[in-house]
């Protein structure tokens, strides 16, 4: 029987071996280092604000794996012989495969900075981070805190620390929230909602050092601006890279991340790579050469299981999509909507009087194609849009059935023949919205 | 704010302490006045003399008439005595006149038992009762097996047994309607009647003292939350670090005062008799001068829970119009329909009925009691009944096809009602696992399959009651007594499920375990829910990031989380409809929606999650 190995229980490589199962009976082994069993990383902070306890972030149960004959072993791949096709844990243990699926996933990045090992200082990626964060701020008492670097992540341990009533100061080093990625009007939004909450929001500024007291633990920061702040906790949350430290210095090849073509295969036979560490040789057009979000880790591992069962499959995800929340705001994006316009696009931003919603729809200047929508507050139907988008439709097209789009919960107001009426006017269109149709919704023929 | 919400907690544990401390407060003594007031209120007047009478008499023989007991408990040691030797009193003056009395069984014993041996015959009948042809008939025509030739006994012992049993038959029914049986409600009534002291001197002070001081206080901790937890938004901080919420020592104790209060209530009613004192005067509201039963104690303790923890959903979801307006829904029914209604019916000579209970929640609507008793109210009673039956087979199905179960019980239902107040911060607790959801398929059917079973065995007994009177008592189908299927049921289920278990485990199973594992109607509407509703919850697409929020917080112990990470619509018979699942999701990825394909394609996992494009071309080669 084939034995095919996973490195990394992490979401694709588990959605890879679910699907494997599913297509075959070869034999599955998944190593991890992290933790027993599969859990959301996504949840880690709802762990921390005692929102679930860990095990609520493990989506299968505990008898899951043996009832669907996934082997688990917890260890450390220290390296991997591809021309014997065997591995080696850190204790010694050796094993081998058929074939390898590298589901290694990535660490927080560290760029260097003075201080950046003393205690009270750390990134948030693992289960093992998250216990160390539990204890550098409710072991040691934490005032005030130091996070550095304005993404997801960035956010999310702001709010944790909230929950814990402990002030926060938010290093950026654009001049704005998620500057890579979020248009001006929306990033204003969230900085608001962020300042309203509290946090001490810092643009233009860049962590220089880390200062640390006589225990060897951080007590001040100082910044780019070369003001010094005092604060027991420092969160380093400029983003992450592939966690490959490990295959480095191999046959395997690897730049940023681990190397691999369309049908996700590395320059070593049977062995792939999947997930936040890997990298495509040649990005698909318009998405990022690493693609560091729980979806397309989920839609690699889907695709790599139809491969290693003998149907080569190419990675070719949908359009793009994804979503967060910043402290209440929920955010959402579907299609291709960057932070600055193209030559050829224009838009179309609506905003509610409140400062918390906002819809921003990017379309093309000439043919009028609808081409990327961000949210703030308001969900919006993944189906709808994503037909949309697959039939090219056109802006207009897109605002008369914007009712379909919605997908608040029941009673919540809805905006949609305000937002239209705004459009009509900027753009001289004469759009009537149509009712909500289920028939459109559910496309029932 | 910290302060007051700190200030706060300490009066409602103020109030809370006063509360239990009043069960222990005052002292009881009866008095032939107070006897006389508590059974005069009977319809026909001797009767009200007779039993206050005899208990008189049993109390002084029993020296328990006029003396003060410090407490309720060593009080009401002495009730089963004293109803009991009172109702033997009542009975063997009755049987004075109609019956055999025990003076006469000892005659006839002297004669009948020579040297050990038995002579019972036709004679010795006779000259007992020489005086005295009613009896000397009586007897005869009962016992005359007895003495036949082809009758002996030859041990004494067996004589007795017949004989005495024979007796029971002859005097047992005579004056049993001036009976006062020794069970809960005559204890409770007696206690109550008897209770002195500075509760029932100051029962409005009281009534302040406790229920006053916990609304406000609790008030207290919970208004400042709009503050103090941020603007509105999903706010869960602490959850499971809170001993309160996390099955910690503070869930343990309200587990324990829960279980209980509903044990007292139910079981014991004589002995919170002080807790009835103190809501007399709001029963006096209704009633002038009324005195509080213990269901009208328990019925106020529900709503004024059910209106302030009502408060507080509506600051922890004010960002939630759908949370909002449910819950403003699920007060309105309670306090109309459960709580007022039923006290202002019975005003009008109307049966105290909570117009939107359906069967077989509701499981005495077809009992001979409530049967008879909106038949003997008129037009308007019998209307009633039927509005009963039509809301039981027709609206609850049909409004279950348009909206899901959701619209009675997160918007109408009582049960549903205290659930998502009291019982919202434990909501949390429902156990996720499969082989839970197993237990609860076996237990919640075989609920509703006993309910069925109750209600046809119950119908057929009113059925029996109604239509020939002259049979009354012919309660058995199938060898099986009516009568007790239904006690069993209403211990069972009635009160030690949906009571004890149901509210008392909050805590630990989290709020809905009788919703999930008991409910009959739950149950029944599962059904329809399940196969034919145009109520689902929509998975958005492939916006789950299985983080669990939506299972955790799924008060009924779905695993929401597995449908939506498979993009999978989620209907499930126990689903309540409640939307938390949807307000947590940080991805905006559920929302509970009526639409139009309401078979099973609802349902149907994609094959694809939206986004894998090349997978979805692949498959559809
Ligand atoms: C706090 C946080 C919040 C996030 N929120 C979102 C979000 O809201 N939406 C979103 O789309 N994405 C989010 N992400 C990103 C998302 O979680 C990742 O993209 C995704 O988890 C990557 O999955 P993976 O399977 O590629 O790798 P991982 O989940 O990182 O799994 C890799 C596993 O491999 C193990 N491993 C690595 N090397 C070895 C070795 N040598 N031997 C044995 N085991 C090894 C690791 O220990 C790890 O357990 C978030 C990430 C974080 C950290
Ligand atoms: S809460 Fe939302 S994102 Fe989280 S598991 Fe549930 S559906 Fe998925
Ligand atoms: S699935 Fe959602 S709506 Fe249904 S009971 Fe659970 S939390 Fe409530």
């Amino acid at each position: 029987m084939e034995h095919v190995v996973i490195i990394g229980n992490g979401i694709s490589g588990v959605t890879a071996a679910r699907h494997i199962r599913k297509l075959s009976n070869k034999r599955i082994t998944i190593f991890s280092v992290e933790t027993d069993y599969f859990f959301s990383r996504t949840a880690l902070m709802y762990v921390y604000m005692g929102h679930m306890k860990f095990e609520h972030t493990q989506p299968y149960e505990n008898w899951f794996w043996a009832k669907n004959r996934i082997e688990l072993k917890k260890g450390f791949v220290e390296s991997i012989d591809y021309s014997s096709k065997k591995l080696s844990l850190s204790g010694g243990d050796q094993f081998t495969y058929d074939k390898l699926i590298l589901a290694v996933g990535s660490k927080p990045n560290k760029f260097g900075w003075p201080g950046q090992n003393l205690k009270g200082v750390q990134g948030l990626y693992s289960k093992q981070d998250l216990d160390l964060m539990e204890e550098n701020t409710s072991r040691h008492k934490v005032d005030r805190a130091v996070i550095v670097g304005g993404g997801l992540i960035g956010v999310e341990m702001a709010e944790m620390l909230h929950s814990r009533n402990i002030s926060v100061s938010f290093f950026v080093r654009e001049d704005r929230f998620w500057g890579n990625v979020l248009p001006l009007k929306e990033a204003a939004i969230v900085e608001e909602h962020l300042i309203k909450k509290g946090v001490d929001l810092r643009f233009n500024t860049e962590l220089k050092e880390i200062i640390s007291d006589e225990n060897g633990r951080v007590k001040a920061v100082i910044a780019s601006t070369g003001e010094e702040l005092a604060c027991q906790f420092v969160g380093l949350t400029t983003g992450v890279s592939p966690n490959i430290d490990f295959l480095k210095d191999s046959d395997l090849e690897t730049e940023e991340g681990i190397v691999v073509n369309q049908f996700l295969e590395t320059n070593q036979t049977d062995v792939y790579s999947i997930g936040d560490c890997a990298q495509f040789s040649k990005p698909l057009a318009g998405r990022k050469k690493i693609e560091q979000v729980w979806y397309t880790g989920r839609i690699m591992g889907e695709t790599v299981a139809q491969t290693i069962c003998g149907n080569k499959l190419a990675y070719k995800p949908g359009h793009w999509f994804n979503s967060a929340k910043f402290f209440d705001i929920e955010y959402q994006t579907y299609g291709c909507l960057n932070s600055m316009l193209q030559e050829d696009e224009t838009n179309f931003y609506w905003e509610h009087k409140n400062g918390k919603m906002c819809m921003h729809f990017v379309f093309d200047k000439a043919s009028r194609k609808f081409l990327g929508l961000n949210t703030l507050g308001i969900r919006i139907r993944h189906e709808v849009m994503d037909r949309h988008l697959d039939a090219d439709a056109t802006i207009d097209k897109v605002m008369e059935q914007l009712k379909d789009a919605n997908f608040d919960p029941e009673f919540y107001r809805l905006y949609e023949d305000e937002i239209v009426a705004k459009f009509n006017q900027e753009q001289g269109t004469k759009i009537t919205v149509k009712k909500r149709s289920w028939k459109r919704i559910l496309g029932l023929g | 704010m910290k302060n007051l919400r700190n200030i706060g907690l300490v009066i409602f544990l103020g109030g809370f302490s006063i509360f239990i401390t009043s069960l222990f407060v005052g002292t009881y003594k009866i008095s032939e006045d107070k006897l006389k007031a508590l059974y005069d209120a009977t319809e026909e007047i001797d009767k009200g003399d007779t039993i206050a009478g005899s208990l008189t008499k049993t109390a002084i023989e029993l020296h328990i008439l006029d003396k003060e007991f410090s407490n309720q408990f060593s009080f009401s040691s002495h009730l089963s005595d004293l109803f009991n030797k009172s109702n033997a009193v009542i009975a063997e003056s009755f049987a004075e006149k109609d019956g055999i009395t025990a003076n006469e069984v000892e005659k006839i014993y002297d004669l009948a038992i020579v040297d050990g041996k038995v002579i019972y015959s036709k004679d010795v009948v006779e000259r007992v009762f020489f005086d005295n042809n009613k009896k000397q008939k009586l007897l005869i025509a009962n016992t005359s097996w007895m003495f036949k030739e082809s009758k002996s006994y030859e041990k004494v012992a067996d004589f007795k047994k017949d004989f005495e049993k024979k007796l029971k038959g002859i005097n047992g029914k005579l004056g049993e309607k001036y009976f006062v049986w020794d069970n809960k409600y005559s204890r409770f009534d007696l206690v109550k009647a008897s209770s002195n002291g500075p509760i029932t001197d100051n029962k409005g002070l009281f009534l302040f003292l406790t229920f006053g001081l916990c609304i406000i206080g609790t008030l207290m901790y919970i208004l400042p939350g709009a503050i103090l937890m941020g603007g509105p938004g999903i706010k869960n901080n602490g959850v499971y670090h809170d001993p309160a919420t996390n099955r910690g020592w503070i869930g343990i104790l309200a587990f324990l005062f829960l279980i209980f209060f509903y044990i007292l209530l139910y079981f014991y009613p004589w002995l919170i008799v002080p807790w009835t004192s103190i809501v007399d005067p709001f029963k006096g509201l209704f009633i002038e001068g009324a005195s509080a039963s213990q269901w009208f104690l328990y019925g106020t303790l529900y709503t004024v829970s059910m209106c302030v923890m009502g408060i507080r959903m509506f600051i922890k979801y004010r960002h939630n119009r759908y949370q909002i307006v449910r819950t403003a829904s699920v007060l309105s029914f309670q306090i109309i329909f459960a709580f007022l209604l039923v006290e202002i019916l019975p005003l009008f000579d109307l049966p105290a009925m909570d117009l939107k209970n359906a069967w077989p929640l509701d499981y005495d609507m077809f009992f001979d009691w409530n049967v008879k008793g909106h038949f003997d109210s008129g037009t308007v009673g019998i209307f009633m009944f039927v509005w009963g039956v039509v809301l039981s087979v027709i609206v609850i199905p049909v409004m279950v096809y348009f909206y899901g179960k959701r619209w009675y019980c997160s918007w109408v239902c009582g049960c549903g009602g205290l659930a998502e107040t009291l019982g919202d911060p434990y909501r949390q607790l429902s156990d996720k696992r499969l082989i839970t959801w197993k237990i609860e398929r076996w237990m919640i059917y075989g609920v509703f399959l006993f309910a069925i079973i109750m209600t046809i065995f119950s119908g057929y007994h009113s059925y029996n009651e109604v239509n020939y009177p002259e049979m009354s008592g012919k309660d058995v189908l199938f060898g099986m007594s009516a009568y007790n299927i239904r006690e069993w049921y209403g211990f069972l289920i009635g009160s030690i499920f949906a009571g004890v278990i149901g509210t008392g485990f909050y805590p630990i199973l989290g709020n809905r375990a009788w919703c999930r594992f008991g409910c009959p109607l739950a149950a029944y509407m599962g059904i329809v829910q399940r196969f034919k509703s145009r109520f689902r919850i929509t998975t958005n697409g492939g916006q789950c990031i299985s983080c669990g929020n939506c299972s955790t917080y799924c008060e009924q112990g779905i695993d929401v989380r597995a449908y939506a990470q498979k993009g999978q619509n989620i209907i499930r018979a126990s689903c309540v409809g409640c939307g938390v699942c949807s307000a947590v999701c940080p991805r905006g990825v559920l929302n509970l929606e009526n639409a139009p394909n309401t078979d099973g394609s609802r349902m149907e996992a994609p094959e694809v999650i939206l986004g894998n494009e090349g997978l979805k071309e692949f498959l559809n080669k």
